[in-house]
């Protein structure tokens, strides 16, 4: 058997479940395999990862994979990965969100699990649009572009989620597209073995919607486009500001330690249990 | 023991086995997120304040799926807030308890005084067809009894409770006798037994409550909000999705006799009867001694169940009496459930005060004499 197939046997979920609901060539699949060959490389086993995830293409992403998985609510998933994670340390608790499901409608909680740096990844897959629903504009879609509620042109200023995790003070922070796959995967394996609040932002595609109504083409070119436009963030120190202008900067951006959620936690009962006992 | 109402809370929860706590601080109900917050690490449990009410019930459904008794305490605007993750915890059928110390709204409304206004939110606050359970405690020794019962309930019927108590519910110091020995039932979720390869999570059994594995023991199930098959996964056969919402209504309906609790006072010949709950059913039991001592054969139904609501106890009290009197702190919401299953039998009059102060006592008597 093929890696690829063995890897698809451990992983996907066989009843009931294919065909899935993602338009063909959309970029969230290249998404999940880049997962679970970091989930693979890592050895977790399947019983101890906890995968959850908001409202939206990304979304449905969980059903597939033969974890422990919970889809919530629109925004909401990193308040469940938080109850989860605090409930039973032991678990892995990865988060799978939309841009919109994670910065626009999640965009407190998304803010407040970097601040308090729970030990969860997120990997938020940005199309600059919400898919789902039929290609409406997002937080993430840039200025003067189309979508089927900014027909004559976007006049709103996107969010750069990547950075907002570096403010709001994620400890990992990291870029990929799902054009640099190799990247990718590891990137999200950095980003699970990271203690405390780790994010991986993939840039993907949306061809059926985003890409249809700006003309952007095909699944490949826009893929292509990704390719062109991407630069490794090591080279970003020689290059001017103009050339960095329409880049998307990819790799690690952040990776720092911070005191993690549930250890400092653990201090605060060590304390609370010797003040109850005197 | 002196304790106050949202004190008796926390012990209440203690007591049940809840480790987890989220929460958003709101008056009235701030005492129970701050005793928590001291509590629960003393008996390694979690106390996490979050950044709002949506994301308080998110953490607290999270904890409960990975095995963690948990709950949540807010007041209206946060109930208001909670009611998008409730359907969620009814849907997924994940326990947790609720607790809303009521105040009057709409919006920010009376933060700091009393009223009974969210009885229909706590039925019908959150979208679709869902059943609900909610309990009402009158009395300190209530709120910790209650919210025992709320956790049994919800460990049971694998369903959100939600706990209203009345402001001056929550505040008031009352004296309550906890005895260390003391027997208390305690009903925890009922787990899979068979191998996880057999285990279907949302199993359409007779009793209509599926068990329950918790994340990381060996059972890997799918969670959604989503209509769902028996194995939870999305579905949108109508074969599949009639008998699933059937069901989250049958686990309710078969099990009403354990659900729903009520208080007769002075009823044997009641000619006339009170339909109280909360604060009000203090001020009518009151009521019901000083109209006695007038000579009027007045009894009192106390309400501790809200949800479902309790139709053969009023049916019960319809065998005797011909005016029923219906006094709560909103513009008659639990009136119109009396109503409802009156029929026409007797007449039903209400008494509503929506002014931040209590239903006293007097303004009882006063109302019979008015209508008898
Ligand atoms: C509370 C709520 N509001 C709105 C919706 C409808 N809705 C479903 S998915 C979605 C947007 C998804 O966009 P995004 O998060 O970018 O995910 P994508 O589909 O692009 O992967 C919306 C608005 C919802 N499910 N819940
Ligand atoms: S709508 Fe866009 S994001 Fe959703 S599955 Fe299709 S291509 Fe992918
Ligand atoms: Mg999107």
């Amino acid at each position: 058997m093929s890696e690829v197939t063995k890897l698809i046997h451990k992983y996907l979920r066989h009843d009931k479940k294919f065909p899935h609901v993602w338009c063909p060539g959309c970029g969230i699949g290249i998404m999940l395999g880049a997962l679970i060959r970091a989930i693979d490389r890592i050895g977790f086993e399947k019983d101890e990862v906890v995968l959850v995830s908001g409202i939206g293409c990304s979304g449905r992403l969980p059903v597939y994979v033969d974890f422990n998985t919970l889809h919530t609510t629109h925004g909401r998933a990193l308040t469940f990965a938080t109850g989860v994670k605090l409930a039973n340390p032991r678990l892995k608790v990865i988060v799978i969100m939309g841009d919109g499901d994670a910065v626009a409608i999640g965009g407190n909680h998304f803010i407040h699990a970097a601040r308090r740096n729970i030990d969860v990844t997120s990997i938020i897959l940005n199309n600059s649009i919400y898919g789902m629903t039929g290609g409406q504009s997002s937080p993430t879609t840039p200025y003067g572009m189309k979508s089927s509620t900014t027909v004559y042109s976007n006049i709103e200023q996107d969010f750069k989620i990547s950075e907002l995790a570096v403010t709001a003070g994620a400890v990992f922070v990291g870029r990929g597209t799902v054009y640099h796959a190799r990247l990718l995967d590891s990137l999200i394996e950095k980003a699970i073995l990271k203690p405390g609040f780790s994010m991986v932002e993939v840039i993907a595609h949306c061809h059926t919607q985003y890409g249809k109504q700006n003309r952007l083409g095909s699944a490949v070119e826009m893929m292509e486009w990704q390719r062109d436009h991407s630069v490794m963030v090591e080279k970003t120190d020689t290059l001017k500001p103009e050339e960095l202008k329409d880049k998307i900067v990819i790799g690690v951006l952040v990776d720092k330690q911070l005191p993690v959620y549930q250890d400092e936690y653990k201090k605060i009962r060590e304390r609370a249990m010797g003040m109850a006992g005197r | 023991m002196l304790l106050q109402g949202n004190e008796a809370v926390v012990e209440g929860a203690l007591r049940a086995g809840c480790r987890f706590f989220a929460g958003y601080p709101i008056t009235p109900a701030t005492e129970i997120s701050e005793i928590l917050s001291v509590k629960l690490p003393q008996v390694e449990g979690t106390f996490i304040q979050m950044e709002d009410e949506i994301a308080s019930l998110g953490a607290v459904v999270g904890a409960s799926l990975a095995g963690v008794k948990s709950m949540t305490a807010t007041s209206g605007p946060g109930f208001s807030l909670m009611q998008e993750n409730l359907g969620f915890a009814i849907i997924a059928e994940v326990p947790c308890v609720i607790v809303n110390v009521m105040r009057g709204g709409p919006s920010t409304g009376l933060p700091t005084f009393p009223s009974q206004s969210d009885v229909m939110q706590a039925r019908w606050g959150t979208h679709g067809d869902h059943p609900a359970i909610v309990l009402s405690a009158s009395t300190v020794r209530e709120c910790y009894d209650m919210t025992i019962k709320a956790f049994n309930l919800s460990e049971r019927f694998r369903t959100p409770v939600v706990l209203l108590i009345d402001e001056v519910v929550g505040h008031m110091r009352e004296k309550m006798i906890l005895s260390e020995g003391e027997e208390v039932e305690i009903f925890n979720r009922v787990k899979p037994t068979v191998p996880p390869e057999w285990y279907i999570p949302y199993e359409d059994t007779p009793s209509g409550i599926p068990a329950m594995a918790n994340f990381g023991e060996g059972y890997r199930y799918h969670v959604t909000g989503l209509t769902h098959d028996v194995r939870g996964f999305p579905t949108s056969r109508p074969d599949e999705i009639g008998p699933f919402i059937a069901r989250l209504h049958r686990k309710i309906s078969q099990h009403f006799s354990e659900i729903q609790m009520t208080e007769f006072f002075q009823n044997e010949d009641a000619e006339i009867t009170i339909v109280a709950y909360g604060c009000v059913a203090r001020s009518a039991k009151r009521a019901v001694f000083e109209l006695r001592e007038k000579g009027f054969k007045v009894g009192l139904l106390k309400l501790v169940t809200i949800w479902p609501f309790v139709r053969s106890a009023v049916e019960k009290v319809l065998q005797t009496s011909k005016i029923l009197l219906v006094p709560e702190m909103n513009m008659g919401q639990i009136s119109r459930e009396v109503k409802r299953v009156n029929r026409g039998m007797a007449k039903v009059f209400t008494l509503n005060k929506v002014d931040g102060t209590i239903i006293t006592p007097e303004e009882i008597v006063n109302r019979i004499m008015e209508v008898s």
